[in-house]
């Protein structure tokens, strides 16, 4: 077992006035150990990117209750101020959108060369010297006659390397990257992916990858947290997860991504849509989608329950009727 | 027997010649020499990445944009010569679904009026309670209570909405409609119920799409012919089998490998080609693919491949493509 680099433990983030507040986010537990990559997939609305700023604190909203660990340390604790020291340096991130995430005014060197100036890099030469490294390990051809190129002159697959090299230039401990790959086309997508196993491999971070699809999830991780309507309900390693999903929400899911192995005449499809943030208020919020639901489902949000030695699900039937027990406990 | 329609020689270049800003290198050739058919009844997907070319070519057969050269035939009817008022009938048997369809729709306007619109237009139902009804039971085929229609867009979710535009496309009973990226900007749980609602329509109705997309993975279960577009012109078509199965051109089999799939062990088959899509103002010369090929030799540099047959309904446009070895038979 590796060592927790990360752990979120029953975090639960609120928008709206205090007094009638919309849990976007309620009750999320899962960790990331050091140099661990770890996927976290749902679809629109089911809190993995407003779980991933509330890492960061820089979320509107306001995280309730829960505690969020790096390396031991709460950092729902620290003072706002000690906040810039640690993203960057110890955890960093890339967006969907690098156009919006750069500057278009400065040249893209500039941009990573500022990266490290706010992290100590003082001394001019070797700071430039480091950019370099960073846009030649990013694959950005002929690195140095580009660092005085702006963000407009780069493709969109460029742009993410540039991201890529900025958030890594000070070898931070975590990279979480949110859809990184979304807005790109899928052979620039393939690329990416490819890149961000290099740069993990070579500079031994984690990866905290948020996506919607889990293809590219089971293409860089090697364990994945499922949510729905803000809440955690499957953890596995990613190979258990593609062939023994638990949780209906997640078979589902599975199922209805159209792929080679079940060329069906006609695709699986998983009634209904997701609920509105907040609007479920007790009860497990898949139970109006889901096959299986019984009236207990309901009335109280299953707890997660234990599977295997990396698996759990929350869902009581499927609990019961493979005889797994609550998991919780023992974490 | 004619196709329902048949684009020939298809082409269309964007941006002035000369003029302000400079000469040829501003001319955007987004569309280049494009021929193929679509039968009555079947769905061809037209897979491609951005700037393609695959939108501008599905607008040229709707003609909501006029071609700079070739033409295209529906029903054996050149549409690229009919006056206004012909194409205005015309439309009606030629409809599109968008990725967003409340995009360049009024948010103020209920879904009876967005949906009825088209009724009105082509005198589809006479009065409104005979528009009322028929909305209501449009509403019923796409899976939505008749009861939202004296809602507002605002109200819908993502998937919702694009059951609205489909039935706004299927009100005129068209023979032919371009279904635009119609699940892109959908969850994946209600992509599948779009596309099973796609079919179960066409089954009953018994019209074609054309159905485009950034990636084969989502035409995978609707399409019958696949063809596949690269900077303005189709590098492979064929039948949906034998295009996954053996697929002849490179830029087929490095799409197909590219798009990852949730399951174990698929990633050692994955070809990576490098470098982005060339710009569609600078199209490199011979193949315009060789850029970024795996195979490329000299002659890929200096000549065009045609678009030539492979299998039977298979037509790949490589120098090195060859026979396909997979019977017919076993593909069908």
């Amino acid at each position: 077992m590796t060592q927790d680099l990360l752990r979120l433990s029953d975090v639960t983030v609120e928008f709206g006035p205090p007094k009638r507040p919309v849990r976007v986010v309620e009750g999320v537990s899962f960790s990331v150990g050091k140099g661990e990559s770890v996927g976290l997939v749902g679809e629109s609305g089911s809190g993995k990117s407003v779980t991933s700023l509330a890492i960061m604190r820089l979320i509107g909203g306001r995280v309730a209750k829960g505690r969020i660990e790096f390396e031991g340390r709460n950092l729902l604790d620290l003072p706002a101020s000690a906040m810039p020291a640690i993203r960057g340096r110890d955890i960093a991130m890339i967006f969907q959108e690098p156009m919006s995430s750069l500057n278009p005014l400065m040249t893209v060197g500039d941009q990573v060369a500022e990266a490290l100036l706010l992290h100590g890099w003082h001394d001019r030469t070797a700071r430039r010297k480091r950019t370099v490294e960073m846009l030649d390990l990013v694959g950005i051809p002929n690195a140095e006659g580009r660092l005085g190129a702006y963000p407009h002159q780069f493709s969109g697959g460029m742009r993410q390397r540039v991201m890529i090299a900025m958030a890594v230039a000070c070898e931070p401990k975590l990279l979480i990257a949110d859809e990184p790959t979304t807005a790109l086309d899928v052979t620039i997508q393939a690329q990416v992916l490819d890149l961000m196993k290099k740069v993990r491999r070579e500079l031994g971070m984690a990866i905290l990858l948020i996506s919607h699809d889990l293809g590219v999830i089971a293409d860089v991780c090697e364990r994945v947290v499922v949510m729905y309507a803000g809440r955690v309900v499957e953890e596995a390693d990613i190979r258990t997860i593609l062939t023994r999903p638990q949780h209906p929400y997640t078979q589902g899911l599975l199922r209805s991504v159209p792929r080679r192995s079940h060329e069906a005449e006609r695709l699986y499809q998983i009634p209904g849509s997701v609920p509105p943030a907040g609007s479920i208020r007790q009860g497990c919020p898949f139970r109006d989608r889901c096959e299986l639901a019984v009236p207990r489902c309901a009335e109280e949000m299953p707890p997660m329950f234990r599977f295997g030695p990396s698996q759990s699900a929350a869902c009581w039937v499927t609990a019961a009727a493979k005889g797994a027990s609550q998991a919780g406990a023992a974490a | 027997m004619t196709p329902l329609i048949r684009a020939e020689n298809l082409g269309k270049t964007f941006g002035a010649s000369g003029g302000w800003f400079g000469g040829a290198s501003d001319q955007v050739r987004a569309v280049d020499g494009v021929t193929f058919d679509v039968e009555a009844g079947e769905t061809l997907a037209l897979v491609g990445e951005s700037g393609c070319g695959k939108s501008t070519l599905g607008r040229l057969l709707l003609r909501l944009i006029d071609p700079t050269d070739g033409t295209v035939r529906f029903e054996g009817q050149d549409v690229t010569r009919l006056s206004s008022a012909e194409m205005r009938l015309m439309r009606q048997r030629m409809q599109i679904i968008f990725q967003d369809p409340f995009g360049s729709l009024s948010p103020r306007r209920t879904i009876g009026q967005i949906i009825g619109e088209p009724l009105e237009i082509f005198g589809l139902a006479r009065g409104r309670q005979a528009r009322r009804d028929r909305v209501a039971q449009l509403l019923d085929q796409v899976g939505l209570p008749p009861a939202y229609m004296d809602r507002l867009p605002r109200q819908f979710s993502g998937g919702q909405r694009q059951r609205v535009g489909i039935a706004r496309a299927i009100a005129v009973n068209p023979a032919f409609i371009v279904a635009d990226e119609p699940v892109s900007a959908l969850d994946v749980s209600i992509q599948a119920q779009i596309i099973n609602l796609m079919q179960d329509l066409q089954r009953d109705a018994g019209f074609s799409y054309l159905f485009i997309a950034h990636d084969l993975a989502v035409v995978r279960h609707i399409a019958d012919r696949v063809a596949v577009m690269y900077l303005g012109r189709i590098v492979e078509v064929g039948p949906k089998r034998l295009i996954y199965d053996a697929p002849q051109h490179p830029y087929t089999q490095a799409l197909l490998s590219a798009a990852p799939e949730p399951e174990v062990d698929t990633i050692s088959r994955r070809i990576i080609l490098r470098g982005d899509v060339p710009s569609p103002s600078n199209i490199p010369p011979g193949c315009s693919f060789h850029t970024r090929c795996p195979i490329a030799q000299e002659i890929c540099r200096q000549d065009r491949p045609p678009l030539a047959q492979v299998a039977p309904g298979q037509l790949a446009a490589c120098h090195f493509a060859r026979p396909n070895p997979i019977p017919v038979a076993d593909a069908a």
